[in-house]
């Protein structure tokens, strides 16, 4: 009974022997696979316990950061500046995942992008923790600022973007309402959850960032794409262009189409006005008759040039396409002349086309991201201005500019700014099934200082804002927009 | 090598303590304190009651138990943290309960050894203990279910608010100690009696008959119940103690041929043990449902690597049942390859001592029964281990004295009552009427074994 026995202890040494072999397979050679398995939880749960980079905004101003804190995660995702960033920064949730900068960037700033991965090694040897990037937005705080409080003083729901002409440079993005991130990187799964499913419940959305994810009709802001094509094709700022209150929409069997509160184009009587006056007065059947006799190609060509061609851009974030609609007959593109119909805009594609002509034509690419860096602060990349082309031709532009200058002065409204010259176009949009009963979309774009523009900017404020039925886009949208300008040009950026 | 233990033990849970981040508290020394008062009681009565015993075999179970208790309480401070994110009432912590089951399992051990003054007695109630084992294991299976169901397997006893137990723990002690006495009985018949096919000697039914019931009424039991894992490990070791007792390979290859040809036919015959195969055979076919557990399993040692994550510091409670059949992925993705394999080296030394203790004794009844306890630990730490680090299917069972569970820690610590009894009765030396000549085969014994068993560089 020795003998066999004595094998038996063999066999137990041999099945040690292969436990080991196989852990040792697992734990040294295929750990590397299965540490970076997608479904390996623990990834993820490393990736949160890392120091993650900072998100400033121009001027140092930090937005988003890392605490240390106490617990098994380490560091605690904290938004100083809270709901005034929400939407281009958006939160970092383990539940919910990360959004708005924090998605787009995430490689950089969790550390995995390839060019932070040499310094981990580095950091690795020397035992220090991995970091991550850092990401500086082009954002400027008092522009941000201004156009938040404008935005929430008054209760509106809506947006705001404002860019810099000559470069592209989203000075502002702001939606309305908005809410603090802070909750949504919280540590505690209940605290996500309870924020989240508030968040979600609550109406209007909060979540939603209505600068560049919703889409509304431009009303009569789109009068600057008809306008920019009708320079181009015979039309000059002194051509006569219909007076009259109401015209008759061809093919529809007497369906109509009727200036704002049916007056007559400039207090003209109905006699025939000049294309300036016509954009100042914001004559929906002068830009009727002129999208009608311009016809739907020309129109198109122009609304493409300017970015309104159904795809989305990347800015640093998606944004999502806006359209012309599909045009169909005569009596919609009488309607499309007038931003209505099946025409389709972001906020942020109003404030790009208003930068465009405040360019001088010059489309330049927006961008939401001025730089990366990384954790001991030297850059990785750095966005250049870069032109997308000549939208609109340069004398095209500075006619457009002039007729917008005369515009801005037919604007009612509050905030004006002595000495400041500012080019504009409201726009009071119609929507819903009963447009005449439903409060409009206030409206407001614009660039300033007129001869040398330093900002431009989109205000979109929904449902008439606090005068309902009779909202305008100068009275609602205005106010808020001339206040950015203020900040815009106070700040000398 | 008590106070060694201990030592380890009360660093680890400090460790554990410091990577949760949580303040270090004189507690945590009343917790080793205890630990070691607990164990060095148990072990000046071992002394006392079994003076000649192996010296080694408490404190390796003592550091073995004390490793799982770190990590189950490990354990209870993850489970704790999730639920309050989670919003829910934090669970009952586990490692207090195993606390006090280590406790009742030291009662055990001492009772077993004082009862069991001398081990052969136990061969006089052989076909008792048969009876019992089967009868015991046969409960969970008559029971309705809600009595004796937890996660699928219907192979508990439930005492609903008081407390469960896993009959099958017990029924294998009982089933050895037969194995033992039947086969030393039967030696003799059995090594030389029998028919030559093709080389192989077969068995003569009536020779091994009993024993084949008690086995085959076993593995049904088992088998229908879903409790694989104690149904292989039955099988396993009473294989290997026949092997023992009659020292012929062809009893081993029938053996085998027996095992493929049931296991082949459990294949077919139960979906679960189908599920098993597959997940066995591409666990990541299936990452997220059936595959989850031993995938989880899997990132929890690639991501442990060779040193480990630290106590405290992985997240091993990612996988499920980790404190029970997962508690040496837990092990492995904090401790690493190293931790592992220091716990595997501390498996087997103890048994290495349990079956030095077998060669030593001089009954053959005492060899078998240390043999076959001594077996039967390794065979279940390699069931298990082997389950979850993908050496083979995996099968539920848990590892013997770290995994968190009542029913296993009592019957483990009944099993290291009767080897050190045997390991007292075969060191104590002969009266002293007669110097004895039989001392030189066992000092032979032990010099061989030392050199084979104890590995390079281990802890003993």
């Amino acid at each position: 009974m020795k003998r066999p026995l004595r094998r038996l202890g063999a066999a137990v040494i041999v099945m040690v022997v292969l436990l080991l072999g196989n852990i040792a397979y697992t734990q040294v050679i295929k750990a590397d696979d299965y540490r970076a398995d997608p479904n390996n939880k623990r990834t993820l749960v490393a990736e949160y316990s890392r120091q993650r980079g900072q998100i400033t905004a121009a001027g140092g101003v930090v937005i988003a950061r890392s605490d240390p804190v106490d617990d098994q995660y380490q560091y605690q995702r904290v938004y100083p500046e809270g709901a005034v960033y929400a939407h281009p920064v958006g939160y970092y949730s383990m539940r919910y995942g990360p959004t708005g900068v924090e998605r787009s960037q995430n490689e950089i700033l969790s550390g995995e992008a390839p060019e932070l991965i040499a310094g981990q090694l580095s950091d690795l040897i020397t035992g220090r923790d991995p970091r991550g990037g850092n990401v500086q937005l082009t954002l400027v705080p008092a522009v941000q600022q201004a156009a938040y409080s404008a935005m929430t003083d008054k209760g509106y729901v809506g947006a705001v973007v404002a860019i810099e002409p000559s470069s592209g440079k989203i000075l502002a993005m702001v939606s309305t309402p908005s809410y603090d991130p802070t909750p949504l990187a919280s540590h505690s799964d209940a605290d996500q959850r309870q924020a989240y499913n508030d968040l979600v419940n609550a109406d209007p959305s909060p979540l939603l960032n209505r600068a560049i994810s919703a889409v509304y009709p431009p009303g009569s802001t789109f009068k600057l794409v008809i306008a920019a094509a009708a320079l181009q094709n015979g039309y000059t700022p002194q051509s006569t262009v219909t007076g009259e209150s109401t015209i008759t929409l061809p093919g529809t069997g007497g369906a109509t189409l009727s200036n704002f509160g049916g007056e007559t184009c400039a207090d003209g009587g109905g006699a025939d006005v000049t294309l300036t006056q016509a954009l100042a007065f914001s004559c929906n059947t002068a830009f009727a008759q002129v999208a009608m006799s311009l016809g739907a190609p020309v129109v198109r060509k122009q609304a493409d040039a300017l970015g309104v061609d159904d795809q989305g851009v990347d800015i640093g974030l998606d944004v999502v396409g806006s359209r012309l609609g599909d045009v169909p007959d005569t009596a919609s593109l009488a309607q499309t002349g007038i931003g209505q119909r099946d025409v389709a805009v972001t906020p942020f594609q109003m404030a790009w086309i208003t930068a465009t002509i405040a360019n001088r034509g010059d489309k330049m690419a927006p961008h939401l991201i001025a730089q990366t860096t990384k954790p001991d602060l030297t850059v990785i990349s750095q966005t250049q201005p870069q032109s997308l082309g000549q939208a609109i031709p340069i004398p095209v532009a500075d006619q457009l500019r002039d007729m917008m200058v005369e515009s801005e002065k037919h604007t009612p409204g509050s905030g004006s700014i002595a000495d400041l010259v500012i080019a504009s176009k409201t726009g009071t949009a119609e929507h819903g099934t009963d447009p005449k009963n439903t409060p409009p979309h206030a409206w407001y774009v614009a660039f300033a200082p007129a001869d040398n523009p330093k900002v431009a900017v989109a205000v979109l404020v929904e449902d008439g804002g606090d005068l309902g039925t009779n909202a305008t886009g100068a009275k609602v949208a205005g106010p808020v927009g001339r206040s950015v300008i203020a900040a815009a040009l106070a700040g000398g950026s | 090598m008590l106070v060694f233990a201990a030592v380890v033990v009360t660093s680890a849970l400090v460790i554990v303590e410091l990577n949760q981040n949580r303040t270090l508290s004189w507690s945590l020394a009343y917790y080793g304190g205890g630990y070691l008062l607990a164990l060095a009681i148990a072990h000046l009565l071992v002394r006392r009651y079994a003076p000649y015993a192996d010296p080694l075999l408490l404190p390796i179970v003592a550091l073995l138990n004390g490793i799982g208790l770190v990590m189950i309480y490990r354990l209870d401070l993850a489970r704790a943290i999730s639920a309050v994110n989670r919003g829910e009432e934090v669970p009952t912590p586990q490692a207090a309960l195993q606390l006090v089951w280590t406790g009742v399992a030291l009662v055990f051990f001492l009772i077993v050894l004082l009862v069991v003054r001398d081990h052969t007695v136990l061969q006089s109630y052989a076909y008792t203990l048969a009876l019992v084992g089967v009868v015991v294991l046969a409960i969970p299976a008559v029971l309705p279910s809600s009595l004796s169901e937890v996660n699928g397997a219907q192979i508990w006893i439930r005492v609903p608010g008081l407390f469960s137990i896993q009959p099958a723990e017990f029924a294998k002690i009982a089933l050895i100690i037969f194995a033992a006495a039947f086969l030393v009985s039967k030696r003799s018949v059995l090594s030389t009696a029998g028919k030559k096919v093709f080389g192989l000697v077969l068995p003569r039914a009536r020779d091994l008959g009993p024993l084949i019931v008690a086995l085959v009424l076993a593995l049904l039991v088992l088998v229908r119940g879903k409790d694989l894992g104690t149904a292989l490990l039955l099988f396993g070791t009473l294989l290997a103690m026949i092997y023992v007792a009659t020292g012929r390979v062809s009893w081993l290859i029938i053996g085998m041929l027996g095992f493929a040809g049931g296991a082949y036919l459990a294949y077919q015959l139960f979906s679960h043990v189908r599920v098993r195969v597959d997940i066995w055979l591409d666990p990541f076919g299936d990452p997220l449902g059936n595959g989850y557990q031993l995938v989880q399993s899997l990132f929890g040692l690639g991501t442990g690597g060779i040193f480990g994550t630290g106590l405290g510091a992985g997240r091993p409670d990612i996988v499920p049942f980790a404190s029970t059949d997962f508690i040496m992925a837990a092990l492995g993705e904090e401790l690493g390859l190293v931790g592992v394999t220091a716990i595997l080296l501390c498996f087997l030394i103890l048994t290495a001592r349990g079956i030095r203790t077998g060669l030593a004794a001089k009954d053959g009844f005492g060899t078998l029964l240390a043999g076959g306890l001594s077996f039967s630990l390794a065979l279940q730490m390699f069931i298990v281990v082997g389950g979850v680090t993908r050496l083979i299917p995996l099968t539920g069972l848990t590892t013997p004295f770290l995994s968190y569970g009542g029913s296993s820690l009592l019957s483990n610590y009944v099993i290291l009552a009767l080897l050190v009894r045997i390991s007292d009765s075969s060191r104590r030396p002969p009266e002293p009427v007669r110097p004895a000549p039989a001392a030189v085969p066992l000092a032979e014994a032990n010099t061989q074994m030392v050199p084979a068993l104890n590995p390079p560089g281990g802890k003993a």
